[in-house]
């Protein structure tokens, strides 16, 4: 999903860097809250492994490839602001070091993947997380949805891109029904991987992981105070 | 069963690695959802060269190595040791300080 340079026009992609650079500003600001010497280490090892997958093309149809988008396992495993962090990290390296995702689209796609990825798959993880009981199955279902979902809603912030600067002039509903489609089929593969890495470390290591801690986490720092 | 935080590190960095320097090779090699997309209905035309495309790790290989599988392999344990040093920096940077203990 790494928008190249050249399909969205220059004043479109410098207004969405800007958005981009706010939302990363504020994701380095709630980090700084949430990180602790246990879950820094974390972060970093999350944005490295999703590196590591992102190389990892699986096909999904015939001619086309997807590869997992991390937004919601990074979200799962350290928090939505280090995730949207650990996002642009792995887009700064791939398009500054393996010329993947164009320099001017730099914060399209920070936008796309790091901003609207993680947060929606925020949002679904945690009406998910609600409806269900309180086991780690849970945990691994509201991940797999929010993961299945994550994918076409990042890919719907392109259609939005395109909508106001595309540098071609095919319909809009058009790419939006072909984005869609395409990445549902691709989240179905996200899901699947994100819910085996999320099983793997809640049966390692729970107590690393944001979506399963949180509310602990959350009524210890309450009752401190 | 609650592992060490050495071995989860240690074991999730081996995996990482393996992924990146070795499975990476038989990742599929078609076009992605987005880049598809762009070649049926037609706004690929509009894609320029990436400004980095003659750089030393462009698309994923190490450029003078000829086996393409040590190319791959190579620039993908690069890229996981770039990513780790920028994102290990970046996030042991701005983390909660330990409290200051009497020194």
């Amino acid at each position: 999903m790494h928008i190249p340079d050249g399909f969205i026009d220059i004043k479109t992609s410098t207004a969405f860097s800007a958005a981009a650079a706010i939302a990363v500003g504020g994701a380095v600001k709630g980090a700084r809250n949430q990180l602790s010497e246990q879950s820094a280490p974390l972060a970093g090892l999350t944005a490295v492994f999703i590196f590591a997958v992102q190389m990892l093309n699986f096909p999904v149809a015939a001619g086309t490839s997807g590869h997992l988008l991390g937004a919601a396992l990074a979200m799962v495993l350290v928090g939505p602001y280090a995730a949207t962090l650990a996002l642009s990290v792995v887009l700064i390296i791939q398009a500054f070091l393996f010329a993947d995702g164009g320099l001017t689209a730099l914060g399209l796609n920070i936008f796309n993947m790091g901003v609207v990825g993680v947060w929606a798959s925020f949002g679904v993880f945690f009406i998910v997380k609600k409806l269900l009981p309180k086991t780690k199955s849970s945990i691994v279902v509201a991940s797999f949805i929010a993961a299945l979902l994550s994918v076409p809603a990042a890919a719907a912030g392109f259609v939005l891109q395109y909508a106001i600067g595309a540098n071609a002039t095919f319909s809009i509903s058009t790419v939006l029904g072909a984005m869609v489609g395409t990445h549902v089929l691709i989240g179905i593969g996200e899901a699947i991987i994100t819910a085996l890495t999320v099983s793997a470390v809640l049966a390692s290591r729970s107590d690393l992981v944001f979506g399963w801690d949180n509310q602990n986490t959350k009524l210890e720092i309450r009752s401190q105070k | 069963m609650k592992i060490s935080n050495r071995k989860f590190f240690a074991g999730a960095f081996l995996i990482t690695a393996l992924l990146a320097g070795g499975v990476s090779n038989y990742a599929s090699s078609s076009p992605d959802g987005l880049e598809k997309v762009a070649g049926d209905i037609g706004f690929i035309e509009s894609a320029k060269d990436h400004a980095l495309s003659d750089s030393a790790l462009a698309d994923y290989g190490v450029s003078g190595v000829e086996n393409e599988r040590l190319s791959v392999g190579l620039a993908g344990l690069i890229g996981v040791t770039a990513t780790a040093l920028f994102s290990f920096g970046l996030f042991m940077l701005i983390r909660k300080k330990p409290a200051v203990k009497n020194r």
